[in-house]
């Protein structure tokens, strides 16, 4: 028996078994929308509010996707501004909302441990979902990550579904890029090697956090080494966070140009691969600096299918921690 | 005004004596005096006698402030065992003019719980860019002999020597923030293991330890004194050491909570530990501990930083920076450096109020207790148990670290110039001192 999930506030509340029931459960899921009727009446009654302080239409949607063909009640909340000067506190918005009957918040916010703040702070009851929260975690997007690689594992094998019951022992995953300013990767981090997979950090040295070296993945600054030396099953590259990155010092790297030469993935990198393996990339991408549209658009590439499974995963992880249920529907 | 007659307490020496305070002086120290007639008797049979605790860094947000004034600050000072406390200029209208560092000083005085020692700013608005009215503020009611930017590094580095040369001319000393503003833009918390994992900007050490190698050697250049604000990391504490073998004058001071807590602390994302300079590691913590018992760093301050509640209920990134500490300070010393058997009652009296005392140039304050001195002592129950309740503390702030935790020790009597403004553990409303 797994425990059960109360909030979704980072990728280490999980371990292998929840991990692998969550996955479970979105596999169910995504079954369920490949039928006609898509909609479920699972969480008809229960009001899931998404309270994003940060623009991100890409998650937002995909959140309101999953409430709603669950059959909840969603509401969209989008404060301008974040800080006690701006505008409302946080406390008095989630007063605010939980006198409204949320069941669940799903906060996406600029400040690392926001989440993790609704969840400990007693201002509300509700269940609280990380969107992502700054710098810090973005556990769904681990996820649907997680399940994507799976799945697609478990078709090399051969197997029917989605790799039910499984895990990811033995995979080597190489994440690629901007890790400092990333809650991707760090969400990820935790997720994969959780799940049993071998992880490798590539990133110029200006973009590894200090700390860095007790995270369970190695560290490479050298994306063709890395490449050569674990013969990844996938790829994952993330966004080079332009928004994030403080400009002191002339900035992180010299040039987009000697980025994309040193830790771009092309159709060279590409050829170097095995030809099984995946191109993945939490989106937005930044075309022609970290992936080259050649890459992105190619064979190999899963990006839209990841953006399919995060409407899966997300279904899953709402029902889960709403319903308190400790695996796959029956 | 009442006499006290303390029977039986224990001197930082160690010896077992009565004290005598009578017209705001000690009249007497023996280890038996008779009980004159009128006297207030206090049983201080296991108690610790030390001078009156001096705290070289306070805020006590007034003009200007929410919640915390001089008077509430004060009695926070009293309830901690101090008798002096200085003031630090980040006020509204800034401390940098004879005018508001005069009134502070009255403040105080009316106040009445503690002496009140106005720090004057570096710079003008503590901006950075030229030099406050020094001389003035320095000549003034209030005597200024403390001048900091506190919150704020003089960066400049011709602004720092300018600063440490003009001050010479009445011996008073500049107290450096220490924290390369480049190297810290957006800093949230140490840089380290635990940022790197809660994806806040991380406050490297080598922006503190930059700016201390960089003071120590103007300060050896142009001959004058320096104090080093609330030092927080081993490499700190090792450029300490070496300034002072070099006969460097400098003197540094550390925080309680730079004493106790870690970054770990951090974990949680509750702000109540967010400071600045920030939590550190272990191997930090075990630096200053060492320091301090060896006398690296001089003194302990408070760095006291009262905050209004919705300054601290929010994200970690919103939050301000900064924690409460007059009343907790002589029970986290005890337990970090006496308990421990790093340092010795005459080590916590030398660190906590003669040396402090001489930085600041305070008379009459820090002096070791002996007959015919100022009364300015506190009596400290070394075995008494007490779990911090923010609400139940005399600060008008409640961003205390230690909340919910247990102190060991705690201050019983306070006496301000002979005047008790602590009687048994509860403040004395002034005015009516306890018969």
């Amino acid at each position: 028996m797994t425990a059960v999930l109360t909030h979704l506030l980072s990728a280490r509340d999980l371990d292998r078994s929840q991990a692998v029931a969550v996955l479970d459960t979105a596999a169910h899921m995504a079954e369920t929308q490949s039928r006609e009727i898509k909609k479920l009446p699972t969480l008809r009654g229960r009001t899931v509010v998404n309270l994003f302080y940060e623009d991100s239409t890409r998650t937002r949607i995909s959140f309101e996707t999953a409430a709603k063909r669950l059959s909840a009640d969603v509401l969209s909340f989008a404060p301008k501004g974040s800080s006690v000067s701006k505008g409302e506190s946080l406390k008095d918005t989630v007063l605010t909302l939980g006198a409204m009957g949320a069941d669940a918040i799903v906060i996406r916010h600029q400040a690392s441990g926001a989440a993790h703040l609704l969840a400990h702070s007693g201002w509300t009851e509700a269940r609280i979902i990380n969107a992502g929260d700054g710098l810090h975690q973005h556990p769904t997007q681990a996820l649907l990550d997680a399940f994507t690689l799976r799945r697609h594992r478990a078709h090399a094998k051969g197997m029917e579904g989605d790799g039910l019951g499984s895990d990811l022992e033995g995979a080597r995953v190489v994440i690629v890029g901007d890790v400092l300013h990333s809650r991707v990767a760090r969400a990820n981090v935790d997720l994969l090697t959780t799940l049993g997979a071998e992880v490798t950090l590539v990133a110029p040295p200006t973009l590894l956090p200090v700390g860095v070296e007790t995270w369970s993945a190695r560290t490479t600054y050298s994306l063709d080494e890395a490449i050569e030396e674990t013969d990844p099953d996938a790829v994952m590259m993330l966004r080079v966070q332009l928004e994030r990155m403080s400009r002191a010092g002339g900035g992180f790297f010299p040039s987009h140009a000697e980025y994309q030469r040193e830790y771009g993935l092309d159709t060279k990198r590409l050829g170097r691969m095995r030809p099984d393996a995946l191109v993945m990339h939490p989106g937005p991408m930044n075309r022609g600096l970290e992936i080259t549209s050649a890459a992105a658009d190619g064979q190999r590439s899963v990006v839209v299918e990841q953006v399919a499974n995060g409407v899966a995963v997300r279904m899953a992880v709402l029902y889960l921690v709403l319903t308190g249920a400790e695996g796959g529907p029956s | 005004m009442t006499s006290y007659l303390i029977k039986n307490a224990q001197l930082p020496t160690g010896e077992h004596q009565d004290l005598l305070l009578d017209n705001g002086s000690i009249h007497a120290i023996n280890p038996h005096i008779p009980p004159p007639k009128h006297a207030h008797t206090i049983d201080a049979d296991g108690l610790i006698a030390l001078p009156g605790l001096v705290d070289l860094h306070t805020h006590l947000r007034e003009p200007g402030g929410h919640g915390e004034t001089v008077l509430t600050g004060s009695r926070a000072a009293a309830a901690g065992g101090f008798t002096c406390v200085h003031a630090m200029a980040n006020t509204f209208p800034v401390q940098d003019r004879a005018g508001v560092v005069d009134q502070v000083h009255a403040l105080g005085e009316r106040a009445g719980y503690v002496e009140v020692r106005p720090v004057g700013a570096v710079s003008e608005g503590l901006e950075g860019e030229k030099l406050a009215g020094l001389a003035a503020m320095a000549r003034s009611a209030a005597a200024v002999r403390v001048f900091s930017d506190d919150g704020h590094c003089v960066f400049d580095p011709v602004l720092m020597r300018r600063a440490l040369e003009y001050t010479k001319a009445f011996d008073a000393v500049v107290a450096q923030h220490a924290q390369e503003p480049r190297l810290t833009e957006g800093s949230l918390m140490h840089e380290g293991v635990v940022s790197a994992e809660l994806g806040l900007t991380g406050w490297p050490a080598v922006a503190e330890e930059s700016i201390i190698a960089r003071d120590v050697l103007l300060a050896e250049h142009v001959g004058s004194r320096l104090h080093v604000c609330h030092v927080s990391t081993r490499g700190s504490v090792e450029i300490l050491r070496w300034a002072k073998s070099r006969g460097i004058d400098v003197t540094a001071e550390v925080t309680p909570h730079h004493l106790l807590l870690t970054d770990e602390c951090a974990r949680g994302y509750d702000p109540v530990f967010k400071v600045n300079p920030p939590l550190r590691s272990d191997d930090d913590v075990a630096a200053v501990r060492e320091a301090l018992a060896e006398g690296v760093i001089d003194i302990v301050a408070t760095d006291h930083a009262p905050h209004p509640t919705e300054a601290k209920e929010c994200e970690w990134a919103h939050a301000a920076f900064g924690m409460v500490g007059l009343e907790t300070a002589l029970p986290i010393v005890h337990e970090v450096m006496v308990t421990s058997g790093l340092m010795t009652w005459a080590d916590v009296a030398r660190t906590m109020a003669e040396l402090p005392a001489r930085i600041g140039r305070v008379t009459g304050q820090g002096a070791g207790l002996a007959p015919g001195g100022p009364a300015n002592l506190t009596l400290f129950d070394p075995a008494a148990r007490w779990v911090v309740d923010p609400t139940r503390l005399a600060t008008a702030s409640q961003n205390s670290p230690v909340r919910g935790r247990e102190m060991q020790g705690k201050t019983l009597w306070t006496f301000f110039r002979g005047v008790a403004t602590l009687a048994d553990g509860e403040l004395v409303d002034l005015g009516e001192e306890p018969s």
